[in-house]
């Protein structure tokens, strides 16, 4: 089912734990599934000198918040801020396609933990928000199942490949 | 190296004397049972005995009422949409219940968009159906009731003797799912009050492939596959004898060996619930206490995630499904864990552990240490495990 860079971060993922004394924070949960994985950050000089996760998911999103963290480590802030959850699932060698969009959190949770470090430089308190599954996700005309990234028709609510109800997120 | 099963539920392994007269069959060739020749007749004679082995199982009145199909969907399928279509002139309300297999669920969504209405009953804290929520649900329009006999997901076995009085009493069709259950508890379908009771081969250690479908003398039905009049007019096709023959031994050892497997079977559950507490703390039991199947067991563990668990424990070569959201093709939490109230978070540590005649006490031993350590290290990951030592 994974392919062996994903299995290889599964058994044996890099990065994890807590920074208890961290700069920065970011979490993100999945309202559907439960998943849920937190980032936490160390900066040094505008760079990522230390940085951590734990994540509470399926072998996929594990191996993706040991790849992210491994990725972002030793990057300056500019350079980590460019990062998507797309680059994660190329470094991974690929995931699959029914879990590119609900496992592939760490992206999402690294950019949180770099506004929360710029937010608490700043003074700023903002409450984090909590990741929701857009209804469709849109590769340039067409639309996609958000549970399965099969194609559907716009206006369905129903999707024929993974039999998932779309009805509530219209 | 060898492969501890525990997922028995997913496939079970055939018997040796089952294997032996499925390879028999093939090397005798029989011709189609529905020719009049000498070669015909033998072949139908296989068919008979295989009919007759099934009937015995499940105490029909005559083997008649056996109607031998592709397996237990085809089963369900056949039951819920033939009755349908023979009785629309009735009525088109069907009564079911919140924690039904895909088959049920999806097959009546197809009548659902053929105008038929259908009332799913939710089931109490424990999982089961109440008896009088069928009969409250029951109208003047009803003409079918399907509920199956054990969860697939929990291994809950459903009150279907007392709906069984119910239907009986209101002249309602009642179907069930016995898909798990036959084979491996006593069944008797004179005393569960059934009309028609789907089943699978596999599950008392048959061929997959190969199911059946109780059809009570009298009941409208219509086939499923139109064409010839094989298996008494129900289901058309050229029969799988050789399926069908590997069905017939099954069900007979399945009758022979009934008492000494569900001894067997007990024994290891009992030992899997009395010792996971001494391995394992934080976690819920979603197996009836009481009524639910001697052959599997459904957990929930805490703060960690169920497919995960699963594929460390294939590093370990123990086998074991999970029934967590990820694991699904759906990713959604199994609606069977939700209608018990378990949260999301919870549904996605479910475990279930499904074991067969061919699994020893040492095998529970060895998956208990094995989950042991798999759990600690998932919930040295776990955000949400860390929360709640806080």
């Amino acid at each position: 089912m994974y392919n062996k860079t994903v299995m290889d971060h599964f058994r044996n993922p890099r990065n994890v734990g807590v920074i208890e004394d961290a700069d920065g924070v970011g979490e993100v949960g999945n309202p559907l599934c439960g998943d849920m994985m937190t980032i936490y950050l160390k900066i040094k000089d505008e760079q990522i000198e230390d940085i951590k996760f734990q994540t509470f998911g399926c072998g996929s999103a594990i191996a993706v918040s040991s790849m992210i963290t491994e990725i972002a480590k030793g990057k300056s802030l500019a350079e980590a801020k460019k990062l998507t959850n797309k680059d994660v699932a190329a470094a991974l060698e690929g995931l699959p396609k029914n879990k590119l969009h609900c496992s592939n959190l760490g992206a999402d949770a690294l950019q949180l933990a770099i506004q929360d470090y710029e937010d608490r430089k700043a003074g700023v308190k903002r409450p984090q928000p909590i990741r929701k599954e857009k209804h469709e996700h849109s590769h340039g005309q067409k639309c996609y199942c958000p549970y399965c990234d099969i194609e559907i028709l716009p206006d369905t609510t129903f999707c024929d490949a993974c039999q998932s109800s779309l009805e509530e997120e219209h | 190296m060898k492969v501890i099963n525990l997922d028995h539920i997913s496939a079970k392994p055939l018997l040796p004397e089952v294997k032996k007269a499925m390879i028999e069959a093939i090397e005798r060739d029989y011709h189609n049972p529905s020719s009049q020749h000498k070669s015909g007749e033998e072949a139908a004679a296989q068919l008979q005995n295989a009919r007759e082995a099934a009937a015995r199982l499940l105490n029909c009145k005559t083997p008649k009422e056996i109607v031998f199909t592709s397996g237990g969907t085809e089963s369900v399928n056949h039951a819920i949409k033939g009755v349908a279509m023979a009785n629309e002139d009735r009525g088109k309300h069907i009564i079911t219940s919140n924690i039904e297999h895909n088959a049920v669920i999806r097959s009546l969504r197809r009548l659902k968009s053929a105008g038929f209405t259908v009332t799913s009953l939710a089931v109490d804290s424990e999982g089961r159906v109440k008896p009088k929520d069928v009969a409250n649900a029951i109208t003047k329009e009803t003409i079918l009731v399907s509920v199956m006999h054990s969860n697939n997901e929990t291994g809950t076995i459903q009150p279907i003797e007392e709906i069984g009085k119910i239907t009986r009493e209101k002249r309602v069709i009642f179907h069930s799912d016995a898909v798990d259950s036959v084979g491996v508890l006593p069944m008797d379908v004179q005393a569960l009050g059934v009309d028609l009771l789907s089943f699978a081969a596999n599950t008392f250690y048959g061929p997959t492939g190969v199911g059946g479908l109780y059809v009570r003398r009298g009941t409208r039905i219509f086939p499923l596959l139109d064409g010839g009049v094989q298996e008494n007019n129900k289901r058309a096709g050229a029969e799988n004898l050789v399926g069908i023959i590997g069905a017939g031994k099954a069900a007979e050892l399945a009758v022979r060996d009934m008492d000494q497997r569900l001894a067997h079977l007990r024994a290891l559950k009992n030992r899997l619930i009395t010792e996971f507490p001494k391995y394992i703390d934080e976690y819920i039991i979603n197996t009836h206490p009481e009524y639910s199947l001697p052959n599997l067991v459904s957990i929930s563990i805490k703060y960690i995630e169920g497919e995960s668990v699963m594929l460390m424990l294939d590093d370990a070569n123990i086998a074991v499904s999970t029934r967590s959201a990820c694991a699904t093709g759906s990713l959604r939490a199994s609606h069977v864990l939700l209608s018990l109230g378990l949260s999301h978070a919870d549904a996605q540590g479910t475990l279930v552990i499904s074991f067969g005649i061919d699994n020893t006490e040492a095998d529970i031993d060895t998956f208990l240490k094995a989950l042991k350590e798999v759990v600690t290290t998932l919930r040295d990951i776990s955000p949400l495990y860390q929360k709640a030592s806080k």
